[in-house]
């Protein structure tokens, strides 16, 4: 029990934890990304930046005016989701009737807009962004030490996924967004107003990016590169978990947060190319992703 | 202000004009391009702070008899961009290339410097060897090395009882540099190495898995052979898991603006191997004063002082031997500024080595607690200072060609 595949148990026991919890953050954001895509067939490259603005909003709100993580946790994703309904409004809603690749380079580009201005603004160093005093400190679980912090975020995490899927799935809003997603032109005969479901939906995408962005601000550096490494990653989730497919994207997000952790216990350097090769086998033999309907 | 490639074709067509101008007025100008990462993770420690302080160079030597003038570019940390603007630069009449980040770059750079026989002043790279192997007769290697940080703090740590080490290392040149160089003063000290984990540069933002994995390997210090972002996510990561309570964390490559990131919460006690800081004495400070406003109220950091040194000392050398014979001749220039001794605010009375390497005094500080702090930018206590000598690699060690015994 001591060993496993020469590897120190409790080692393994820890890596299999800490990879359940990058998984959080994984299925946070490629929940945001799945979303958009399901329900607006925009494949939102700025969803970084809006990862990263959520930090830094939670930052101004500490240093600007006094509010603590708490206020962060609800005000900065209201502040970013706004900025994502304006976006919506103004940019991406002329775009719904042109192929994808439209959507995904005017997407792109703002995320690099957005991320300069920071820079320009906050400079590339990044700023410092305490663990609230409530969340502080360590459980010792014998095979390692458990901050309090990422326990917490594992679990709002899991909150968050399966509120949205509730509310997707199983409530009247939800049937209604999944209605205009097949045949938009039928729901607005209806009489519901489609355009505005669409910009609320990209502002919730947006928001849950905002979100993942303040849960990340107090364990990384509040940066403006911070969104960058971590999309690449997401949208592979996304992809092998089946574009726009919510359930596909939290559970691939988990899984995949597993696989990497195991690959940092037994080949480090090959950690971040681990979650390429599965999109790749992934791709030729379900090219729709796990969860995805062809 | 950023230049991409295209605004540095746009600065060179506009200076092919300006050279026109200048010899119709018949007054020479020497012209400095700082090449540096203008838009990346170093842009902070480099870039447009380094630009100000070779304009701050200038102004202070208030030319005679020349102009002088500053150009800035941004290398992108690519050596392929870093090259193609280098070759442009120096084919349309740049005589000196400034700062220089990323090791891949400034060695590419310092192959182009020596073809085309102009100079090169680098401030911003950490490989030691730009001084060692691919040394150049056209190159200076001005602010610091991963030489000198491994015996400033690594050393250091070694004589205060930290005698196992375990290193977080970016899987790259630069990452493998430093954990060799510092591996050596370790095990020169009795010393031993219990492992390392290499991790994906620059992909990797998480480091708590290896945390978890230095912890485990019980040895007494944690080594960290990376910078910037990725230094700062490890201290904080180590700090989570509760690591600085069992082990010293050594950050080999930090400086102020790393601190300024990581809050001094998380920053208190760490040893950090410095050239130079802006409260270090009455001329760093009179230097802070003259320049602050202009760098976006921050002192400058150490790259950004070398910037300032290195330009400064170029300018002595230039008016010494004329104008006209130092743009001729970047070989020339670089062995005036070799014999003449230099001295500046930032790093006092120094000299430049034969192999290029400068030499000037090097400080371990302590970083301040929160308490002991009076201010932003209030953050270090000076440990030790190692002479010139002391600090930086013997000449016969470092395997330079221009060094024949």
């Amino acid at each position: 029990m001591d060993e496993i595949f020469g590897i120190p148990a409790p080692l393994l026991f820890g890596q299999l934890l800490l990879g359940l919890i990058n998984g959080a953050f994984y299925a946070l954001l490629s929940l945001g990304l799945a979303v958009i895509f399901g329900m607006l067939n925009v494949i939102n490259f700025t969803h970084g930046a809006q990862f990263m603005m959520g930090a830094f909003v939670a930052w101004m709100l500490l240093n600007w005016a006094g509010l603590g993580y708490w206020w962060a946790l609800l005000v900065a994703p209201l502040v970013v989701g706004l900025t994502g309904v304006i976006i919506e409004k103004t940019m991406i809603s002329r775009l719904y009737k042109l192929d994808h690749l439209y959507g995904l380079l005017l997407t792109f580009g703002v995320g690099l807009v957005i991320e300069g201005v920071f820079r320009n603004e906050f400079g590339s160093s990044g700023m410092p962004y305490r663990i609230p005093a409530e969340l502080q400190g360590s459980w010792d679980l014998g095979f390692m030490f458990m901050p309090i912090y990422r326990g917490w975020v594992v679990i709002v995490a899991i909150v968050a996924c399966l509120a949205t899927w509730l509310v997707i799935e199983k409530t009247k809003i939800g049937s209604y967004l999944r209605a205009a997603t097949e045949n938009p032109a039928l729901v607005q005969a209806f009489g519901i107003n489609v355009p505005r479901m669409m910009t609320l939906t990209y502002g919730a995408g947006v928001a849950l990016a905002a979100f993942a962005g303040v849960l990340a601000a107090p364990i990384y550096s509040v940066n403006p590169q911070m969104g960058a490494n971590l999309i690449i990653i997401v949208f592979a989730v996304v992809v092998i978990g089946g574009m726009g497919s919510i359930l596909g994207s939290v559970v691939t997000g988990f899984t995949l947060g597993v696989i990497e952790g195991l690959t940092k216990v037994f080949w480090p350097e090959a950690s971040s190319t681990v979650i390429f090769v599965v999109m790749a086998i992934v791709l030729l033999t379900r090219p729709a992703g796990l969860f995805g309907r062809a | 202000m950023q230049i991409n490639r295209r605004g540095a074709l746009a600065a060179g067509a506009a200076l092919a004009a300006g050279a026109g101008a200048a010899r119709a007025q018949a007054r020479p100008t020497i012209r400095l391009g700082v090449l540096s990462d203008m838009s990346g993770p170093y842009r902070d420690a480099t870039g447009p702070g380094s630009v100000v302080m070779t304009q701050a160079a200038v102004a202070e030597f208030a030319a005679q008899g020349f102009q002088v003038e500053v150009l800035q570019a941004d290398h992108q940390n690519r050596p392929d961009v870093g090259a193609n603007l280098a070759r442009q630069w120096y084919d349309q009449g740049v005589d000196v290339i400034l700062d220089v980040p990323t090791s891949s770059v400034a060695l590419a750079i310092s192959g182009i410097a020596r073809e085309k026989n102009k100079v090169f002043l680098n401030s911003g790279a950490a490989t030691s060897d730009l001084t060692g192997p691919q040394c150049s007769p056209n190159t200076v290697h001005w602010t610091y090395d991963t030489y000198m940080l491994a015996k400033g703090t690594g050393a250091a740590i070694v004589r205060t009882g930290g005698d196992t080490w375990f290193f977080i290392t970016a899987d790259y040149a630069f990452g493998h540099a430093l954990q060799r160089d510092t591996t050596r003063f370790v095990e020169a000290a009795g010393g031993r190495v219990l492992g390392a984990a290499r991790y994906p540069f620059p992909a990797t933002t998480d480091f708590s898995a290896y945390v978890v994995q230095a912890r485990a390997s019980r040895a007494k210090v944690l080594g960290m052979a990376n910078a910037s972002t990725d230094t700062v996510n490890t201290i904080k990561a180590a700090r989570e898991f509760g690591l600085h309570r069992s082990m010293r964390l050594a950050a080999l490559l930090m400086g102020i603006v790393d601190v300024h990131a990581l809050g001094l919460d998380a920053g208190e006690g760490l040893l950090l191997t410095e050239s130079f800081y802006w409260d270090l004495n009455d001329r760093t400070r009179a230097l802070t004063r003259r320049v602050r406003a202009a760098n976006q109220n921050r002192p400058p950091a150490m790259v950004q002082a070398g910037c300032y040194g290195a330009a400064l000392h170029y300018l002595k050398a230039v008016a010494d031997m004329g104008p006209a014979a130092a743009k001729a001749d970047g070989r020339a220039v670089v062995a005036r500024m070799k014999a003449m001794p230099t001295d500046d605010d930032a790093f006092g009375p120094g000299r430049i080595r034969e192999d290029g390497r400068k030499l000037h005094p090097v400080y371990l500080f302590e970083v301040k607690g929160p308490r002991e702090s009076t201010g932003p930018w209030d953050y270090y206590k000076l440990a030790a200072t190692l002479s010139g000598e002391e600090a930086f690699r013997p000449l016969a060690e470092g395997n330079c060609p221009l060094v024949r015994s």
